[in-house]
């Protein structure tokens, strides 16, 4: 995995074989492109490359795309996370053209959460394709310069391409199966779930590795630092696929409430260092959900700061 | 079988209100079956909407007729010389009888009794879950005999997706992961290994109702 | 034990209140009846498992299409005894008749009784 098929900083990063760190911000609720601005502020200095994620527990924000682009046009490295739910082929396609057309080199396929949680529970959904058919359809483009209809594209998108993978979800024996498939799909990144069970994520990984996936494709540990006991007990309880051990949960709750965001950071630092030297890990994607401030210091304190610099 | 619900009886009234002789169809199908639309839920509603006009002191017209079956000419054709004596046919056919209808008696408005849900089976008595959506072309074979499409709330052709909870579904802990049910078969089938990880490619969906109004045409069995 | 109750009641005789459906009901009503009360045996000792249970859950939806369309709910009502409780049922019997009494005639008849005025 040492030679680059696009043009992406994180692929330069993560193929020259150094931990990457990527983070992501959640677009506003509104038209103002301050806030993405200021929050990729915040962190450009201390990640390799930021997601944006797309209408995320189907509520809707501005675009993803868009984004993107504000990103871009700060000099920053965007990650574009696409979800399956809201668009079908054409306009899948037509987006990644679009996001291709301003040099955005990363793509994060994703199915989306189902627009019940969201503040259109009313809607349809498309789900035309999924999750791995998307993947599919980059490569496709990229690789071999086509649509999915088959006619040629000029100037085809060059995007690192990348896959969502939940270790944690159920039925867990089909969850390295599955990431086979995504890679045989074409996923040449992973960004996982947030992970608190490290003993259940290792046990995965170990299957991963067992089979040599993670040769073929480079895995980022999903960390998301709990910002109170509140948040912990959330996410154990009503976040599907979210496995988060009684004892975190206990260790929030045992420190005092202004203590506990720091308590938060530290549950966060403690799991990155545990699984930096881990085979198969090839970095971390933070995600300090509406918390984006509080990145810096945990890349800081985990040993990942600074980062480095690729050349052109 | 498609499987319906009836309508709201205040949504009927007001559906029904403006008329003066009304006629209520049952179908002796699929509604009969799932308890919507047959000769039993024709005469409780029958009942209770004469009751209520009575009610309001007005003298409605209400008669009961069930056919064998809405989606045919022949047995549509049963009421073509009692139609005129009525101002609108309330139908508790599903959808496709309530259409029917309307094209063979067009100038007679036919209104809907019930709601037409999914296709499906029913469980239990009183509890009826979908299993199809007609997209046209049948997966599965693939699928160890449980459709994706029907009962994944994304329709994820390679599942699970990574809402999956013991084996429930992100929407709702009460309904199946279609996923998981997809992987239990296949293994109780010995057809996991080999199965799981073929990709399935891209669907046609034009078969689908994305291409249209679709139609069935057989030259061999047409008159 | 001959009990008096109310001669305003018609009985009508059924092997099991599993056999009665809500379109007897809601005849009864439409046909002028004030009141209907089902008489059933106490749940869990139904000859025929659960018709008791089945007549309560159509008791039920008759008092929702009751209330519906006007006439009230409240005029039909489930009662349960065991065939030892010759007492009970005059009781019932009484019980019922004061509350129609106190609802007054079937909504449908007056209506109509208005009209013919």
């Amino acid at each position: 995995m040492s030679e680059t098929k696009t043009p992406s900083k994180l692929e330069k990063i993560l193929s020259s074989g150094q931990l990457a760190v990527t983070s992501e911000c959640g677009p506003p609720r509104g038209s103002d492109p301050e806030v993405i601005r200021k929050k990729a502020q915040m962190i450009k200095d201390h990640v390799d490359a930021i997601n944006i994620t797309d209408n995320q527990t189907s509520v809707t924000r501005l675009c993803s795309l868009a984004a993107c682009i504000h990103l871009k046009l700060m000099g920053l490295e965007p990650v574009l996370q696409m979800v399956v739910r809201d668009r079908n082929r054409i306009a899948l396609q037509s987006d990644i053209l679009g996001a291709a057309s301003f040099d955005i080199h990363n793509i994060l396929c994703l199915s989306g959460d189902h627009q019940k949680f969201g503040d259109n529970p009313q809607g349809q959904n498309v789900f035309d394709i999924d999750s791995m058919q998307l993947i599919q359809t980059v490569r496709l483009m990229r690789d071999e310069g086509k649509f999915l209809g088959g006619d040629d594209i000029a100037r085809p998108p060059k995007m690192f391409v990348g896959a969502a993978a939940n270790p944690f979800a159920d039925p867990f024996e089909i969850r390295v199966p599955r990431l086979a498939k995504k890679v045989a799909a074409g996923a040449e990144f992973i960004q996982t779930q947030c992970i608190y069970n490290v003993d259940r994520f290792k046990e995965w990984l170990k299957g991963v590795v067992d089979r040599g996936l993670h040769e073929k494709v480079y895995i980022l540990a999903g960390v998301t630092p709990f910002k109170s006991a509140g948040m912990a007990k959330y996410m154990k309880n009503r976040v599907p696929g979210m496995d988060v051990p009684d004892e975190l949960v206990k260790r929030m709750s045992g420190v005092p409430k202004e203590k506990q965001p720091e308590e938060g950071l530290s549950i966060c630092v403690e799991t990155i260092e545990q699984l930096k030297e881990v085979e198969g890990v090839s970095g971390f994607h933070i995600m300090a959900i509406e918390w984006e401030e509080k990145v810096p210091e945990i890349v800081e304190r985990s040993g990942l700061y600074p980062r480095p610099s690729v050349g052109e | 079988m498609i499987v319906a619900e009836k309508k709201p009886m205040e949504e009927i009234i007001e559906e029904v209100k403006g008329y003066n002789k009304i006629l209520i169809a049952g179908c002796n199908e699929c509604v009969t079956v799932c308890e919507a639309g047959g000769k039993k839920e024709v005469q409780v509603l029958a009942s209770a909407l004469r009751m209520y006009f009575m009610n309001q002191g007005k003298e409605i017209k209400i008669d009961e007729v069930t056919l064998e079956r809405q989606c045919d000419h022949e047995y549509l054709e049963e009421i073509r010389n009692i139609i005129d004596q009525y101002d609108a046919v309330l139908s508790l056919a599903c959808g496709v009888g309530v259409q029917f209808m309307a094209e063979k008696y067009f100038t007679t408005p036919i209104l809907p009794g019930v709601n037409t849900c999914f296709l499906g089976a029913t469980e239990e008595r009183g509890f009826w879950t979908e299993r199809c959506q007609a997209c046209g072309q049948c997966i599965l074979a693939r699928t160890g005999g449980i459709c994706p499409v029907s009962r994944c709330a994304k329709r994820l052709l390679n599942g699970p997706c990574g809402g999956s909870t013991k084996g429930k579904c992100e929407i709702d802990s009460n309904v199946d992961c279609a996923w998981q049910l997809i992987i239990d078969r296949l293994k109780a089938l010995g057809r996991l290994e080999q199965d799981y990880e073929k990709l399935t490619p891209i669907k046609d969906w034009s078969t689908d109702r994305a291409g249209g109004p679709r139609k069935v045409v057989r030259e061999d069995v047409r008159i | 034990m001959r009990l008096q109750y109310p001669d305003t009641i018609r009985v009508v005789r059924v092997p099991c209140t599993g056999k009665v459906d809500i379109i007897h009901i809601l005849r009864s009503f439409e046909k002028g009846a004030d009141g209907v009360y089902v008489v059933g045996c106490m749940e869990g000792d139904c000859r025929f498992n659960n018709g008791n249970i089945r007549a309560k859950k159509r008791v039920a939806l008759a008092k929702k299409i009751l209330d519906t369309i006007g006439i009230g709910g409240e005029r039909v009502q489930m009662f349960n005894l065991s065939s030892a409780e010759g007492p009970k049922f005059a009781q019932y019997a009484v019980e019922m008749t004061d509350k129609i009494k106190e609802l007054g005639a079937n909504p449908i008849k007056k209506a109509f009784k208005k009209k013919a005025a």
